[in-house]
């Protein structure tokens, strides 16, 4: 839970809002009332650092570290539940998805380790072969994040496999090197 | 009535049941879905959480490719359908969206003009073929298969959200919370709809991989409450709630010795087996949790 039983005005990131508020729809965090709607609403509140609500109030109250390396963006598994009943019609949803994105780009993905690396294992694939493969995600995830737990992963592989649902080769779309130019041309834009 | 198909790549997979099943039942349903040639991944929500705009962009690939048919794009997969939505969404109300993702369309000598509309096929089945029509088309008697709707998160609650694009589509198609489009579709096979309450809780989606506790409990409850409520099976449209239901379950009862014994099959499959079809050409052969012998014997009519 929270560490920093005082708070001084110094070490908190109040710029952290403004990163928040320049995302798209993002500004809306200001429309946050605490009603707890969100919380109540996640199906994996229960095992959060905190919950939903508390999120927006930390977010707010300028705890940057706090926030970006709890569980709760990784337990996000973007059921929409709590965006469609905010009464305030906050994108949270999209600012869990945001916060990802921060914390993995600032190396702050501990508690995400599993989660993001699966994540950077997907895009590898499609950015590889334009579409996912699903045999080699696992096999990829399961090295890169749970080597010691290959096991655990055998008897849903082998009931995919032997119901001839997990194709061994991936398929390789015609006109990849158009989609890595798209991504290329993204990649300069993002960098200006 | 002919629509682009964006399959997604769960479907050419772990999710090739639904796609045999989805071949076996729309042509009788006068509905031709013709594939996008060489369509990507949509980048699903994992794209999205490393880099957006390169998850919007990809995406964007396929709706300018699906442009010039000047018709509806058609995906049976929750996340495709999300997916390309929000790209849609974002593409037409952020200004400065839409001119990156224009400028990176254009490196690919592509280019999007924002009204492409995105469907669900149970969407297309339910509101452009009606309900009569699969009443019409059903000829097995099912009133004794006990049927729980699963519609997982995908499909209604990002919509509502504000994701759908396009007048018609604005608000989804159905409830966010209590949705019924599918309770009407069990019915119109002939079949019962069981009523209970876990039908639009999350089954844990990708969290299975990661969080695989978490993402078990969340299917524990959606099975007890089908189970308590007397269904046979479970029926749903979104290839990740069908493999965490399914290909899951044995480990479901091993963590929480349980005893479930639910097949979890797709709409399109109960779909065909009104129509009389054989489980065989359903793809029904392909789950982890097989049918029933109870399910069975309501097919067999015994």
């Amino acid at each position: 839970m929270l560490e920093r039983e005082v708070v001084y005005e110094s070490v908190l990131d109040h710029d952290f809002l403004d990163e928040i508020y320049s995302l798209p729809g993002g500004h809306e965090i200001k429309k946050c009332i605490q009603c707890g709607t969100c919380s109540g609403s996640c199906p994996q509140g229960a095992v959060m650092d905190y919950a939903p609500r508390k999120i927006f109030s930390l977010i707010r109250a300028g705890f940057r570290d706090e926030v970006l390396e709890s569980n709760t963006i990784w337990y996000c598994s973007s059921c929409y539940s709590c965006a469609v009943r905010c009464p305030k019609e906050i994108k949270i949803t999209d600012v869990m998805y945001a916060l990802k994105r921060i914390a993995i780009k600032e190396g702050k993905a501990k508690k995400g380790r599993k989660a993001s690396a699966l994540s950077k294992n997907f895009v590898r694939m499609v950015n590889k072969y334009g579409r996912n493969h699903e045999t080699e995600l696992m096999a990829r995830y399961i090295l890169s994040a749970e080597p010691f737990n290959a096991l655990n992963f055998v008897p849903q592989g082998w009931r995919l496999f032997s119901n001839g649902r997990l194709p061994l080769m991936p398929h390789k779309i015609k006109n990849i090197e158009q989609l890595r130019k798209i991504l290329k041309k993204i990649d300069e834009l993002e960098e200006m | 009535m002919k629509y682009t198909y964006y399959p997604g790549c769960s479907v050419k997979s772990t999710a090739n049941l639904y796609q045999e099943s989805i071949d076996a039942v729309v042509p009788a349903m006068g509905v031709e879905l013709e594939e996008l040639d060489d369509w990507n991944c949509c980048g699903a929500t994992a794209y999205m959480s490393v880099n957006e705009m390169m998850s919007f962009a990809i995406s964007a690939r396929n709706l300018a490719m699906a442009e010039k048919f000047h018709r509806d794009v058609v995906t049976p997969c929750s996340a495709c359908y999300l997916v390309l939505n929000k790209t849609n969404r974002y593409f037409n109300d952020y200004p400065e969206v839409r001119k990156k993702l224009g400028v990176a369309l254009e490196a690919g000598g592509l280019s999007y003009s924002g009204n492409i509309r995105v469907r669900h096929i149970l969407d297309v089945i339910i509101n452009d073929v009606g309900l009569e029509k699969i009443t019409g088309l059903a000829s097995r008697k099912l009133e004794d298969l006990n049927v729980a709707p699963y519609y997982g998160c995908q499909i209604v609650r990002p919509m509502y959200y504000g994701f759908g694009a396009g007048e018609e589509n604005e608000e989804g198609f159905d409830d966010p919370d209590d949705p019924v489009c599918m309770d009407r579709l069990i019915e119109a096979t002939g079949a019962t709809c069981v009523k209970y309450s876990m039908k639009t809780k999350c089954c844990g989606s990708s969290l299975i991989g990661t969080e695989e506790k978490q993402a078990l409990k969340l299917c524990r409850g959606i099975l007890a409450d089908a189970e308590n409520n007397g269904a046979h099976c479970i029926v749903t449209i979104c290839p990740l709630c069908q493999m965490n239901l399914d290909v899951y379950q044995p480990k479901v009862n091993s963590l929480f010795g349980t005893k479930f014994d639910i097949p979890v099959i797709y709409f399109t499959q109960l779909i065909g087996l009104a129509m009389g079809k054989q489980p065989k050409e359903l793809g029904l052969e392909r789950l982890a949790v097989k049918m029933t012998r109870p399910m069975k014997q309501i097919l067999q009519g015994a």
